[in-house]
């Protein structure tokens, strides 16, 4: 039995409303159409009418208008994106590659993951509430249309300084939303990052990356195949949210005092969610579907070209025909133009065989979701859409989906780089006293980057579904996948605004790094990437060199560790002109380059997971790596000096996957109690929360060869950010066997201190209590948003 | 056609934070002399047939049975006299119960 | 031979699979009980789960509260059947007016996943037999409106009759009297703010420990039911 709306219901009732048709587009080429409105650029239009052989009707145009904005066709990113796919390591466990809703990588035991990781930056700053939760809700649908039962959320998040009015405004909201969404799906959140920094006043970062598991036989794909199949709508009624979100908020930044040209957002609803979630599942579970989308930006638009095209591309033949008033909506008094480009939340379209459409009815029917018929697959090559019997959109959906505008946008390396990376934080006064010591770490422990984050993470569920084994205050979000094998994946997210800002090759490279080094350092084995690059707007030329470096490091990187970028997302245009002139020199009005770096990987035996707390006195502490005097972007620079400058700590991929071999190798064989990676705060920062998080202190004694390699100064060996370190808490009984692997792998080790005791004391230096770090540590956030 | 409005609040006894939370937000806002802020929830309900007696015990039954917890919260129903014609977003049924935006009950000090 | 215990799932449960998970963790049967459902299935015990049924409209619980399967535990915990209401399951088991009083928002506003002390006030209820009065236990809590209210007389008869089942140690969202759970006259309904759930393996309990003081929540029913 399908379920059709009643007519009244979807007869627009804006009276005036004739419908743009094809015929009359034909028949009225000097129609004058406000494609510029629209964001449309007049080369795009005169492509557009070339295209079609004729003018576009206004839906037409609204299609191509949302399908060819930045944040649906990336057409000033693809050439440099394509790199990930040229320089891609040769590996047998990706399923799914870049292209598709989210990448799919095989982990072992008949199953596969699929995770992404996408942004929500603007929708944020707007209404943050509903555009973090939307986000959420975005993300998890991209999850869940890969055929996949969506198991938990991360996210990393950037605001303005934390004291500032505005950040006051957007954080909690942006919290509530995530939590009040995610929670409500019944996702645990496992991870992500709050940092604060003033160039992301006015242009937070609200990146959300969801994971879903599925039996490897079981992945689906956007694609419509089989003339005569059924293309069929369910999930939530279609109302007016977000009418042009996309290709307007997305590709324009935001002016001081100009008003926002759509100001309607997206309103999120996630219950309907969780039971479009049950409801897919058993609908996949019974293999219903012959494909599945979901509509996200440019909502029916997007959905509709793209299942189309990407049928007609793989099939080599396709098509589809819609009668867009069979729509069920929300509000009655839309045209198909807003029908065409709305964003209404949990939205899905399925791509039926006639067979199977009573069954997918009856299970919608079970969940009480809204589904209705609204197509039917074709061979005609075209996307034809008809207005109760009028066409009004007769379009090729390659050139919609596929056929983008390409922009090769200029870039140059700013002339203020060079004075960046010479203005070193060498000259600047270091603390050498133990008392001054003492105080740099207390300070720096209780500056809002460092501090605890628990006001934040206990508004998430980290523990619905009962497979979180590792969440925040750990290194990585681990699940476990299976009950029986203990098999299971663990993941991490990070990315330095500053570091990439100093150097975007190296910085996006330290973000990879960073990320792959945390998935070690609880024992699991490093497999994939999904990227989140947040930049300014690619207009300004300085902005898209920072682009094209950070996209050529993440790549070069990548193909070296092994590791190739299954999917992502870009966000431009973070950024907010203060003057008519484009933006120059480090005070400049887009945000830090900021590429997030989300690493999955794998492991055998979530029972063998390693913890970063210090649980066990007499636990022998060793460091891993190498320490140098590597200032540049640090958290001490930036807390204590607010100095950005130099050149961010030197990335060596190899010595990061050798570390990880040994990180993982001594999980497997039990050798380790505990593992933490240093990175924001340097060395004293890992031991600190090693000790809080276990509630055990540690007597740390920096040796010579530590000392050697920083001219004897205990301020670089405790607070330098070098990369590719990492620190082990290794039971005595174990401590042989271990650095005799790591001497045997060439791995750096040297011993610096002992688990014990009720403070962390630096031999020689200072000593602080327990309770006095956990003061300075859990006092912040709770004094800032209450 | 009858337009009934259902007003629930929490029985004065129940402490309510998100009155409290908005009490403290008016004086940042500029805001004097706010004694107290209760918050509630409003309901428009509406019947077929006409607004008489029997309409408006229908909807202190509906309010009985589900738009309130009675163990917390207390209401009152009324027929609604204020023409709202701007709220017609959605189609109009039979009968169409929808919850609005919480509405706040801002009790103020006369100023002195 | 073993007990029959089903955990309903209403739209938007959410930790139905742990319940469902636990239950099978201490070797009795679980069994998956739909909303829609009127039949309990020979089940011989119920449990209401935490979630966001009906997404929390209208008010936690307020909905899930008519659904037909409901009818049947109702009626079913009136003659004696255990039934355990877990978090939103106690929302539910409030509005159902098989407990007292009602659960509102949180007294700090916000939501909380935290892991928390109980002390478990009474061993008498088909749920916590196997504690002892006076046990301090660490169990999650997950929620928005976990905060306990109810007239003083009710609060005074429910101390009076040993029907308060745990308190917090340190109260995270107001309820009055630190109530975390509580009991109906017969002992056989007991409605916890609390996930005890989640908190039954070493693997995926609270962290720091203990992992799994929710086992015993499992395990008395299990008792109850297999010696009955």
């Amino acid at each position: 039995m399908t379920t059709q709306p009643s007519p009244a219901q979807n007869t627009s009732t804006a009276h005036q409303y004739t419908a743009d048709t094809v015929e009359n587009a034909a028949a009225t080429p000097e129609t004058e159409q406000p494609y510029a409105a629209l964001g449309v650029k007049p080369d795009e239009y005169d492509r557009i009418r070339e295209i079609l052989g004729r003018r576009p009707t206004s839906s037409e145009l609204a299609m191509y208008s949302v399908m060819w904005s930045e944040h649906c066709s990336y057409k000033s990113s693809k050439v440099h994106l394509k790199q990930f796919g040229e320089k891609a390591p040769e590996v047998d466990f990706l399923l799914v590659g870049p292209g598709e809703n989210a990448g799919v990588v095989d982990v072992g035991g008949d199953l596969a993951v699929t995770f992404k990781i996408e942004s929500h930056n603007h929708p944020s700053y707007v209404e943050p509430y509903q555009g973090a939760a939307t986000g959420v809700g975005g993300i998890v649908r991209d999850i869940l249309t890969m055929g996949a039962r969506p198991i938990a959320v991360m996210d990393p998040l950037r605001f303005g300084a934390a004291d500032a009015p505005d950040t006051h405004r957007v954080l909690p909201g942006v919290v509530r939303g995530i939590g009040g969404y995610g929670n409500s799906l019944g996702l645990p959140n496992i991870g992500g990052e709050v940092v604060f920094d003033p160039c992301y006043a006015g242009n937070p970062l609200v990146n959300a990356l969801a994971v879903g598991v599925m039996k490897k036989s079981e992945i689906k794909l956007a694609q419509a195949h089989g003339p005569g199949n059924k293309v069929v709508l369910f999930g939530a009624r279609t109302g007016g949210d977000g009418i042009g979100g996309a290709s307007v908020l997305a590709s324009a930044t935001f002016d001081d005092g100009r008003p926002s040209k759509r100001p309607s957002v997206q309103v999120g609803d996630p219950f309907m969610e969780k039971v479009l979630i049950e409801c897919c599942l058993e609908i996949f579970a019974e293999d219903l579907v012959v494909g599945i989308q979901d509509l996200g930006a440019a909502g029916l638009s997007c959905a509709t070209t793209e299942l189309a095209a990407a049928g007609m591309v793989s099939a080599g033949v396709g098509g589809m025909d819609v009668q867009l008033d069979l729509a069920p909506l929300r509000d009655a008094t839309l045209v198909p133009e807003e029908i065409l480009m709305s964003e209404s939340q949990e939205r899905m379209m399925a791509v039926v065989t006639p067979a199977n459409v009573e069954r997918f009815f009856e299970l919608c029917e079970k969940w009480d979701v809204t589904a209705t018929v609204i197509g039917t697959v074709t061979d005609t090559g075209r996307l034809r859409m008809t207005w109760h019997g009028a066409t009004i959109v007769d379009v090729d959906p390659r050139t919609l989906a596929h056929q983008g505008p390409v922009y090769h946008r200029p870039y140059h390396r700013p002339d203020w780089q060079d004075g960046l990376q010479a203005d070193t934080p060498d000259s600047l006064s270091r603390p050498k006293t133990g008392e001054e010591l003492r105080e740099t770490v207390l300070r720096l422990l209780a500056s809002p980057n460092l501090a605890d984050k628990r006001w934040v993470l206990e508004q998430y569920d980290h523990r619905v579904r009962g497979n979180t084994v590792l969440a925040h205050g750990e290194d990585s979000g681990m699940l476990r996948l299976d009950e029986e094998s203990n098999l299971g994946i663990a993941l991490a997210t990070d990315g330095n605004g500053r570091y990439t800002k100093l150097d975007p090759y190296t910085g996006a490279q330290l973000a990879l790094a960073e990320a792959y080094r945390n998935v070690a350092a609880t024992g699991a084995r490093p497999l994939a990437v999904t990227d989140c690059l947040n930049f300014g707007s690619p207009e300004d030329p300085e902005v898209m060199w920072q682009f094209a470096e950070a996209t050529r490091g993440l790549a070069d990187a990548c193909l070296v560790l092994g590791t190739p970028v299954t999917g992502g997302n870009v966000s431009f245009y973070n950024q907010t002109q203060r003057s008519a002139s484009s933006a120059g020199g480090p005070g400049s009005q887009a945000i830090h380059p900021t590429p997030i770096v989300g690493v999955l990987g794998v492991i055998d035996d979530v029972t063998r997971r390693i913890r970063l707390a210090f649980e066990q006195d007499g636990d022998i502490l060793l460091l891993l790596g190498d320490t140098r005097d590597e200032f540049g972007g640090s958290e001490w620079a930036h807390v204590v000096h607010g100095h950005l400058g130099g050149l961010p700590p030197k990335v060596d991929l190899e010595r990061e996957r050798l570390l990880a071999e040994v990180l993982i190798a001594g999980s497997r064989d039990g050798m380790l109690s505990a593992a933490h990676d240093l990175s924001d705060g340097g060395l004293i920062q890992a031991i600190v929360e090693s000790a809080l998080r276990g509630g055990r202190g540690a007597r740390v004694v920096l040796p010579e060869t530590v000392l050697d390699q920083v001219n004897g100064d205990p301020f670089v060996a405790l607070f330098s950010e070098s990369a590719g370190r990492a620190i082990v808490a290794v039971p005595r009984s174990e401590e042989l066997r271990f650095t005799d692997m790591c001497r045997f792998r060439g791995l750096p080790v040297a011993r610096i201190g002992v688990v014990d005791g009720d403070a962390v004391e630096v031999q020689g230096h200072f000593s602080l209590p327990l309770d006095e770090l956990r003061r300075a540590h859990t006092r912040t956030f709770p004094a800032l948003f209450g | 056609m009858a337009r009934v409005v259902v007003d629930v609040m929490l029985k004065p006894e129940i402490l309510d934070p998100q009155g409290q939370a908005v009490q403290r937000a008016l004086p940042r806002l500029g805001f004097d002399g706010i004694v107290d802020v209760r918050q509630g929830k409003r309901f428009e309900i509406e019947l077929a047939g006409p607004a008489d007696d029997a309409a408006l015990a229908r909807a202190r039954e509906i309010a009985e049975r589900l738009l309130a917890n009675t163990v917390i919260e207390q209401f009152d129903v009324r027929f609604d006299t204020a023409l709202d014609s701007a709220s017609a977003a959605s189609p109009a049924s039979a009968a169409t119960a929808h919850g609005t935006a919480p509405s706040a009950a801002v009790t103020e000090q006369a100023a002195s | 031979m073993s007990a029959r215990i089903g955990v309903v799932t209403f739209p938007g449960s959410q930790d139905d699979q742990d319940a469902l998970r636990a239950v099978a963790l201490v070797g009795a049967e679980p069994v998956a009980l739909w909303h829609r459902d009127a039949d309990l299935h020979q089940v011989d015990a119920v449990i209401l789960p935490g979630g966001f049924s009906y997404g929390d409209y209208l008010r936690a619980g307020a909905i899930a509260r008519f659904s037909p399967v409901m009818e049947a535990v109702i009626t079913g915990a009136r003659e004696g059947l255990p039934v355990l209401g877990i978090c939103n399951g106690f929302q539910v088991l409030c509005e159902s007016h098989l407990l007292p009083g009602a659960l509102i928002r949180n007294g700090g506003l916000l939501f909380i996943n935290r892991d928390e002390r109980l002390r478990i006030e009474s061993t008498t209820t088909a749920w916590t037999a196997d504690y002892a009065v006076g046990q301090e236990i660490l169990i999650p809590i997950k929620n928005g409106e976990g905060r306990f209210t109810a007239d003083e007389h009710t609060l005074d008869e429910l101390a009076a009759e040993g029907r308060i089942v745990a308190r917090y140690l340190d109260n995270p969202n107001g309820s009055a009297r630190d109530i975390a759970g509580i009991a109906n006259a017969a002992g056989n309904v007991v409605g916890l703010m609390p996930h005890p759930e989640h908190a039954v393996e070493e693997l995926t309990g609270p962290y720091p420990g203990p992992a799994t003081d929710g086992l015993p929540f499992f395990t008395s029913i299990l008792k109850q039911l297999v010696a009955a």
